[in-house]
C-alpha cells in the first residue's frame, strides 16, 4: 500500500507526520511512502533527506489522488476533506467529540479514519500514545517560553555582584505535560512546586525532586477519573484549591497550568485577582489555552502583558519544537501501523478485535464507529496507571539510628563480658567471633544452586562434636563412657551419611 | 601417643580444610573437590583425637564408628533426592542429640569441680547449659520437621491459643533453671535443674516447629542447620576446643545466612516465620478463596506439544509439585528433545521453590539436567518478555502476580518469577487449589495462561510422546 504524507496547511503548523528515519522503517513493513514536496521543510527535514531515505517526493495532488493511507498531524481542513476518496484510510489527530461535522463528513465520504487522540490509554498502546508524546513536548516548551519572557535567572547563584534567588515555578496539573515541565524547570535550577487533584501523582512529583503542595482539605477526595485523567471535583474541594493558588500566586514567579478534564472546557483556576497579585515580570503559561484556558485572562494563541505579568496562551507548543514533535509523532504512527500490519506485507488490516485499533477507528467504510465500546479491563487494577514515570525513583533513606544503637548495646555487652571473663575464655571467644566472620564471607559466595549440598556438608562437619565424645570415652565412669560411645555412634551416622550424600549430589551436577 | 602440639596443628589443618570445603561450594566445578577437603579434614581431626587423646575403650569406639558409619552410608545411598529435606532434618536432630549427650557427660565428669572454680566454673556451667539447651531445641525441632517433611505429620501449623505467651513462659522457665543450675552446681548438685531445663527445651523445640506451616519449611530447615552449628560451638566453649568453636561458628553462620536468604525470597520477617501460623499443608478450594476472577483456559497435551514445537525460547519453572509427582526425569527428556530441535530451554528457580534451599537444583541435577541451563530467579526474570512458552510445574505462589499488584496481600512484596510477561504460560496443576499461602493466583486467569490439568508426571509423559 502507498502511504501519502501531505504538507500541513493549517496556519502556523510546522510539524510533519513522518520523518525520513521513520519513513525508512515504514518501508521495511512493505509500504511505499510518498511525501509532498516541502512537507518537512518547517520541521527541518528536506526533500532530499526524504528521497535519500527512499521516499518519493511528489505534488499535493498526487498525494491525495494516489495514496491508500494518508498520514497527517492535524485533522483535515475543508479543502482536504474534499480531496479524500472512498476507500482511503486517514490517520491523524481528529478529536471526534469536538468535531462532529468532520466525523460526519468523513463517514459520508466512505473514508476509514483513525484518530490518534482516541487510542485507548492501555499499557500496550503507550508506544502509540501521541497525546503523551505531544504533551511531553508542550511541557518542556512551556518552560522554554516562560524563560524567554521571564527576565531573571531560573537558577540561584552567588556571584561577585551579589546573590541571585532561584525562580519559583508552580506547575498545576502533573500529567505528562506537567511532569515534563517540572523536569525542565528543575533542570534549569528553579524551585518547583506542583499541585494535582489526583493524590497518587504526589509520589511522581516528589520523585522529580519537586514539592507536592498539599491541600488543606478534610475529606479524602480522589481526583482520579477514568483512564488516569482527572475528573470534576466538589465545590468545597475547588474552594480549598483556589485558596491555595491565591496564596501561591503571591509567591511564585512563573505559573504553568496544564489542568484538563477530558471532554470539558478547561477549569478556571487562575483568576484575574491572582494574576494581579503576582510580582511584576512574572509569567503565566497556559497549556490549556486551546480548551479555553486555566487562567481567566488567557487569550488562546496569543501572548500579551497584563499589568506587568506576561500571559502566554500559545496553542501550538508542540509545533514550536517541530523536528522533535514530528519525530515522536511519526514514531507513534509507525507503531500503530506495525500493529496493523501483522503480515509485514504493506497491507493494513483494520481489525476490530484489536482493542487499540477499535478504539482509534472513528469511522470505517461509510459507518461511524465512534465512540467505541468501553474497553475491556483484563484483571487490571481499579485505577489504571497514570503517565509513565520519567524520573528515577528516589531511594528510601533508612534510619541510621537503629543499627547504631544495636551496635552500641552489643559493644557494651562485650565489654561487660571481657571485664569478668577469664583469659582463656576470651581467647576462645576471639576465635569464635573471627570464625563467624569467616563463615559469613565464605557462605555468601556459595551459589544458590548448591544450597542443598551446602546444608548436607555443613551437617557433616558440624558432627565434629564427636570430638567431645572422644574426649569423654576414656572416662573411668562407666555411664559417661557408654554415653560417649552412643554419641560416637550417632555422630558417625552424620559424618559418613553427610559426606556421602553430599558427594552423591555433587556427582549429579553436570553440564 | 601424639603430643599436644601435633594435635593442635592437626586441628588447625582440619579447620582450614573445613573452610575450603565451604568455599569450594561457590561453584559446581570446585564443589566436589571441596567435599573431599571436608572429608580429609574430618579424618585428620578424628585420627589426631583418637591417637592423641583417647586412652582406652578402643573396641567400643571402633564398633560405634563402624555401626554409625554404615547406617549413615546406607541412608545416603538409599535416599531419594525428593526426600533430601527429610534426611537433612533427621541428621540435624542427631547433631542436637549429640550436643545434649556430650553436655550431660561433661557435667557428670567427677573431675569437673577440681578443674574449675569461681568465675571460671560459672562460665563453664553456662556454656554447658547453653550447649544442652540449643542441642535439645535442635533435636526435638528437627524431629518434628522430619515428621512434617516426610508427611508422617500434617503440614498444617498448630496454632495454640496464647502460643506466644507459652513460648515466653518456657523461656523464663529456662532462664530461671539456668540460674538455679549455676548456683546448685557450685555446691556440687544441679542435676535436677539441668534435667528440667532439657525437658523444657525439648518442648520448646517441638512447639516452635509445630507452629510453622509447610511452605515455611525451607526457613525451618536452614534455621535448624544454624542451630546445630551453634550447639557445636557452645560445646566447643565447654570443652575449650577451638576446632569445635570454629566449625560450629561456620555452620551456624551458614545456616543463618540461608535462613536470611529464604526469608528475603518470601519477603517475610524471620521472627514472623518463627512465630509461625502461616502456610498450611494443603490447599483450600478456589471457590472459597476468591470469587469471580474470570475464566481459566484449559489446554490438552496435544496442543502443549504443538506450542513447544513452535517455540524458540522455553522457560520451565519447577515447584514442589514436580518433586511430589517425581516428574524431573520426564522434564529432562522433554528438555533434551526440545534442545535437539534447537529450542532454547532454560529453567527458572525461585529461591524458596521446594522444601529446602536449593531443593529444585538437586532434583534437576539428579535427572541429569545440565546445570548451566538452570538459572536463579534474579538471572532470568528480565528475560520473560522474550520467552515464548513458560511451563510451570507444580508451583503456585512463586509465580503469583498478586505479590506485585497487591502489596498488602499475604504474599505482597515477595519477589516472584514474572512468567506472565512471556507470550504463553502453561500451568501444570492437579486442580484449581490455591498454593501454600492460601492466596488465589490471578496468573491462572490471564489471557495468555493455559491450564494443563492432571498429574504432572502423566501429562508431561503424554506431551513427551507427542514430541
Amino acid at each position: 500500500m502507498r502511504i501519502g504524507v501531505p504538507k500541513e496547511i493549517y496556519a502556523g503548523e510546522k510539524r510533519v507526520a513522518t520523518t525520513p528515519e521513520v519513513a525508512a522503517q515504514l518501508m521495511k513493513l512493505g509500504f511505499d511512502v510518498a511525501v509532498e514536496s516541502n512537507a518537512g521543510a518547517t520541521a527541518n527535514y528536506s526533500d532530499a533527506a526524504y528521497e535519500a531515505a527512499g521516499c518519493s517526493v511528489v505534488s499535493a495532488d498526487e498525494i491525495w489522488a494516489d495514496s491508500d493511507i494518508i498520514m497527517k498531524v492535524r485533522g483535515p481542513e475543508e479543502a482536504e476533506v474534499d480531496l479524500l476518496k472512498s476507500g482511503q484510510t486517514l490517520i491523524s489527530f481528529l478529536w471526534p467529540a469536538q468535531n462532529p461535522e468532520l466525523l460526519q463528513k468523513l463517514t459520508d465520504k466512505g473514508v476509514t479514519a483513525l484518530a490518534m487522540d482516541s487510542i485507548p490509554r492501555i499499557s500496550r498502546a503507550q508506544k502509540m500514545d501521541a497525546l503523551s508524546s505531544m504533551a511531553n513536548i508542550a511541557g518542556y516548551r512551556a518552560v522554554v517560553e516562560a524563560s524567554q519572557h521571564f527576565d531573571r535567572f531560573f537558577t540561584g547563584q552567588i556571584t561577585a555582584a551579589g546573590k541571585v534567588m532561584p525562580a519559583k515555578v508552580l506547575v498545576i496539573g502533573a500529567g505528562v505535560a506537567g511532569l515534563a515541565a517540572i523536569g525542565a524547570a528543575k533542570a534549569m535550577g528553579a524551585i518547583v512546586r506542583s499541585f494535582d487533584t489526583r493524590p497518587e501523582v504526589a509520589e511522581q512529583i516528589e520523585s522529580m525532586d519537586a514539592e507536592f503542595l498539599m491541600l488543606d482539605f478534610e475529606d479524602d477526595e480522589d481526583g482520579s477519573g477514568e483512564g488516569g485523567y482527572a475528573k470534576v471535583m466538589s465545590d468545597e474541594f475547588i474552594a480549598a484549591e483556589m485558596a491555595l493558588f491565591a496564596e501561591q500566586s503571591k509567591e511564585v514567579d512563573i505559573i504553568i497550568t496544564t489542568a484538563l478534564i477530558p471532554g470539558r472546557p478547561a477549569p478556571k483556576l487562575i483568576t484575574t485577582e491572582m494574576v494581579e497579585s503576582m510580582k511584576n515580570g512574572s509569567v503565566v503559561v497556559d497549556l490549556a489555552a486551546e480548551q479555553g484556558g486555566n487562567c481567566e485572562l488567557t487569550k488562546p494563541g496569543e501572548i500579551y502583558n497584563h499589568n506587568g505579568v506576561t500571559i502566554i496562551g500559545y496553542t501550538d507548543m508542540a509545533s514550536r519544537l517541530a523536528a522533535q514533535a514530528s519525530q515522536l509523532y511519526g514514531t507513534n504512527l509507525r507503531h500503530l501501523l506495525t500493529d496493523m500490519t501483522p503480515e509485514k506485507d504493506g497491507n493494513i488490516v483494520v481489525d476490530f478485535e484489536d482493542e487499540v485499533v477499535r478504539g482509534a477507528t472513528i469511522c470505517k467504510e461509510g459507518e461511524t464507529t465512534w465512540p467505541p465500546p468501553a474497553p475491556k479491563l483484563s484483571a487490571a487494577p481499579p485505577k489504571p496507571a497514570p503517565a509513565p514515570e520519567p524520573a528515577p525513583v528516589v531511594e528510601k533513606k533508612k534510619s541510621a539510628a537503629g543499627p547504631i544503637i544495636g551496635m552500641i548495646i552489643a559493644g557494651l555487652a562485650l565489654l561487660g563480658l571481657g571485664a569478668v571473663a577469664p583469659e582463656d575464655f576470651m581467647a576462645h571467644f576471639t576465635v569464635f567471633v573471627l570464625a563467624c566472620f569467616v563463615g559469613y564471607m565464605v557462605i555468601w559466595n556459595v551459589t544458590a544452586a548448591l544450597h542443598t549440598p551446602l546444608m548436607s556438608v555443613t551437617n557433616a562437619i558440624s558432627s565434629i562434636i564427636v570430638l567431645g565424645a572422644l574426649i569423654q570415652i576414656s572416662s573411668d565412669t562407666e555411664l559417661i563412657k557408654w554415653i560417649a560411645v552412643g554419641t560416637v555412634a550417632i555422630t558417625s551416622v552424620n559424618i559418613f551419611g553427610g559426606f556421602a550424600v553430599t558427594r552423591r549430589m555433587l556427582e549429579m551436577f553436570r553440564k | 601417643m601424639l603430643n599436644t602440639g601435633i594435635i593442635t596443628v592437626s586441628y588447625i589443618i582440619a579447620t582450614i580444610l573445613f573452610i575450603l570445603a565451604l568455599g569450594g561450594l561457590s561453584n559446581q566445578e570446585t564443589a566436589r573437590r571441596g567435599n573431599w577437603y571436608g572429608i580429609i579434614g574430618m579424618a585428620i581431626a578424628l585420627l589426631a583425637t583418637i591417637l592423641g587423646i583417647v586412652e582406652k575403650a578402643y573396641v567400643e569406639l571402633i564398633i560405634a564408628l563402624l555401626l554409625g558409619g554404615s547406617i549413615g552410608l546406607i541412608a545416603a545411598k538409599r535416599v531419594q533426592m525428593t526426600q533430601m529435606p527429610e534426611l537433612v532434618a533427621i541428621l540435624h536432630s542427631l547433631v542436637g542429640l549429640a550436643a545434649v549427650a556430650v553436655g550431660f557427660a561433661n557435667f557428670m565428669d567427677p573431675d569437673r569441680l577440681a578443674h574449675y572454680a569461681g568465675v571460671a566454673l560459672t562460665i563453664h556451667d553456662i556454656e554447658t547449659y547453653i550447649g544442652i539447651l540449643i542441642g535439645a531445641v535442635t533435636f526435638s525441632g528437627s524431629i518434628i520437621a522430619f515428621g512434617k517433611l516426610s508427611g508422617k505429620m500434617s503440614g498444617n501449623p498448630l496454632t495454640l491459643p496464647g502460643r506466644h505467651y507459652m513460648n515466653l513462659g518456657l523461656l523464663i522457665v529456662a532462664i530461671y533453671y539456668g540460674y538455679a543450675f549455676v548456683v546448685e552446681s557450685a555446691a556440687g548438685g544441679g542435676t535436677m535443674p539441668l534435667i528440667i531445663m532439657t525437658i523444657v527445651s525439648l518442648l520448646f523445640g517441638i512447639h516452635m516447629v509445630m507452629a510453622i506451616g509447610g511452605a515455611d519449611m525451607p526457613v525451618v530447615v536452614s534455621m535448624l542447620n544454624s542451630y546445630s552449628g551453634w550447639a557445636a560451638a557452645a560445646t566447643g566453649f565447654m570443652l575449650g576446643n577451638d576446632l569445635l568453636i570454629v566449625t560450629g561458628a561456620l555452620v551456624g553462620s551458614s545456616g543463618a545466612i540461608l535462613s536470611y536468604i529464604m526469608c528475603r525470597a518470601m519477603n517475610r520477617k524471620f521472627l514472623a516465620v518463627i512465630a509461625g501460623g502461616f502456610g498450611t499443608g494443603g490447599g483450600t478450594p478456589a471457590a472459597s478463596a476468591d470469587a469471580d476472577q474470570g475464566e481459566v483456559d484449559p489446554i490438552l497435551p496435544e496442543e502443549t506439544a504443538e506450542l513447544l514445537k513452535s517455540a524458540k525460547e522455553v522457560m520451565i519453572i519447577p515447584g514442589y509439585g514436580m518433586a511430589v509427582a517425581q516428574a524431573q526425569h520426564i522434564v529432562h527428556e522433554i528438555t533434551r528433545t526440545l534442545r535437539d530441535k534447537k529450542v532454547n530451554v532454560r529453567f527458572g528457580i525461585h529461591p524458596v521453590a521446594g522444601r529446602m534451599p536449593g531443593h529444585m537444583n538437586v532434583l534437576l541435577a539428579e535427572a541429569k539436567v545440565p546445570y548451566d541451563i538452570v538459572f536463579e530467579m534474579d538471572e532470568i526474570n528480565d528475560d520473560f518478555p522474550n520467552v515464548d512458552v513458560s511451563i510451570i510445574i507444580g508451583a503456585n505462589d512463586i509465580v503469583n502476580p498478586s505479590a506485585l499488584t497487591d502489596p498488602d496481600g499475604p504474599i505482597g512484596g515477595m519477589p516472584v518469577l514474572e512468567c506472565w510477561k512471556g507470550k504463553t504460560s502453561i500451568v501444570l496443576k492437579r486442580s484449581m487449589a490455591t498454593g501454600y499461602a492460601g492466596v488465589q493466583n490471578p496468573l491462572f486467569f490471564k489471557d495468555n495462561t493455559r491450564m494443563l490439568f492432571g498429574d504432572a508426571g502423566d501429562t508431561l509423559d503424554a506431551v513427551y510422546k507427542l514430541l
